[in-house]
């Protein structure tokens, strides 16, 4: 077997079974409706593990941060852009034992880049 | 309905001394999440926005916030110097209804939720992100919800948003 099918086959059996489905759901419905110029996903769920809501609750993804840079957003008021994303993943946000809390950075490349150049200096 | 009418018994008790700047009332920006969303809870969560100039929908009290995303938002309140007579919070964990309710009010998921005059601002990304850049003082300023005189405390004299000249 070639190494490049070997990586396929280990791909495919990583999407079967995948330990990280709803991060996996998030990701691409959000890149599906925004196209995302640079999009990041950190599950924090362990840094909440222990607080009162969680008890009892077995689900390894619960807690989301969101870092999104899309042209979708121009023009947009923060409030209407997390509405977006709120609304794309409103079943996962609604569903027992989904997602607990969501963290949303939402910016257009331009923001970005203004923020950034900001920071360096 | 009593545990909700009874924190907005509470909130009523305090000295505030409501005035609306303005009767402007923003139209919901969608139907997402009012499909469980009955008459009655509309009308009493129309109430409770109404209550102060600002309104926190939040886990816990100021003084024992429950989650910290409330935390963090209450501790920015503080920050920016919004006067506390001019200010009411809610606890959603005291009132199922209300926590329900508030997020088809507002489409939005999510707790905690602030209110300026009756008018959604965000959840806490939108209030730290806001807090940040400045925007947030200038509301708060032309909302005029801030407590007056003299800056006290070292909290708000590192905040750049605020005047420092005494």
């Amino acid at each position: 077997m070639s190494t490049a099918t070997f990586r396929r086959l280990l791909a495919t059996m990583a999407t079967a079974t995948s330990n990280t489905p709803m991060e996996d759901l998030i990701r691409r419905k959000v890149t599906e409706a925004l196209n995302p110029k640079t999009f990041e996903i950190f599950n924090d769920s362990h840094k909440h593990a222990h607080h009162e809501p969680m008890r009892g609750s077995t689900s390894k993804e619960t807690h989301f941060r969101l870092v999104i840079t899309s042209n979708a957003f121009e023009g947009q008021p923060l409030r209407l852009r997390h509405q977006t994303i709120y609304g794309l993943l409103k079943e996962e946000m609604a569903m027992e034992g989904g997602i607990h809390a969501l963290q949303l950075k939402t910016r257009t490349p331009a923001e970005e880049e203004r923020q950034e150049k900001k920071n360096e200096e | 309905m009593s545990l909700f009418t009874r924190s907005l018994l509470r909130a009523a008790g305090r000295p505030t001394t409501f005035a609306p700047t303005t009767s402007r009332i923003t139209p919901l920006p969608s139907l997402l999440f009012s499909r469980y969303l009955s008459d009655s809870t509309r009308a009493a969560i129309d109430k409770a926005v109404a209550t102060s100039p600002v309104v926190l929908f939040m886990k816990g009290t100021p003084e024992f916030p429950q989650c910290g995303f409330s935390r963090a938002s209450i501790q920015v309140l503080g920050l920016q110097g919004v006067d506390p007579k001019k200010f009411t919070a809610f606890n959603v964990l005291e009132d199922e209804e209300l926590r329900q309710g508030i997020k088809e009010y507002s489409s939005w998921p999510t707790i905690p939720q602030l209110y300026v005059n009756k008018e959604f601002i965000g959840g806490c990304d939108i209030l730290m992100s806001m807090h940040t850049s400045g925007e947030l003082a200038d509301l708060f300023e032309k909302a005029d919800v801030l407590a007056a005189g003299e800056e006290t405390g070292p909290e708000t004299a590192k905040n750049p948003a605020q005047p420092t000249d005494g």
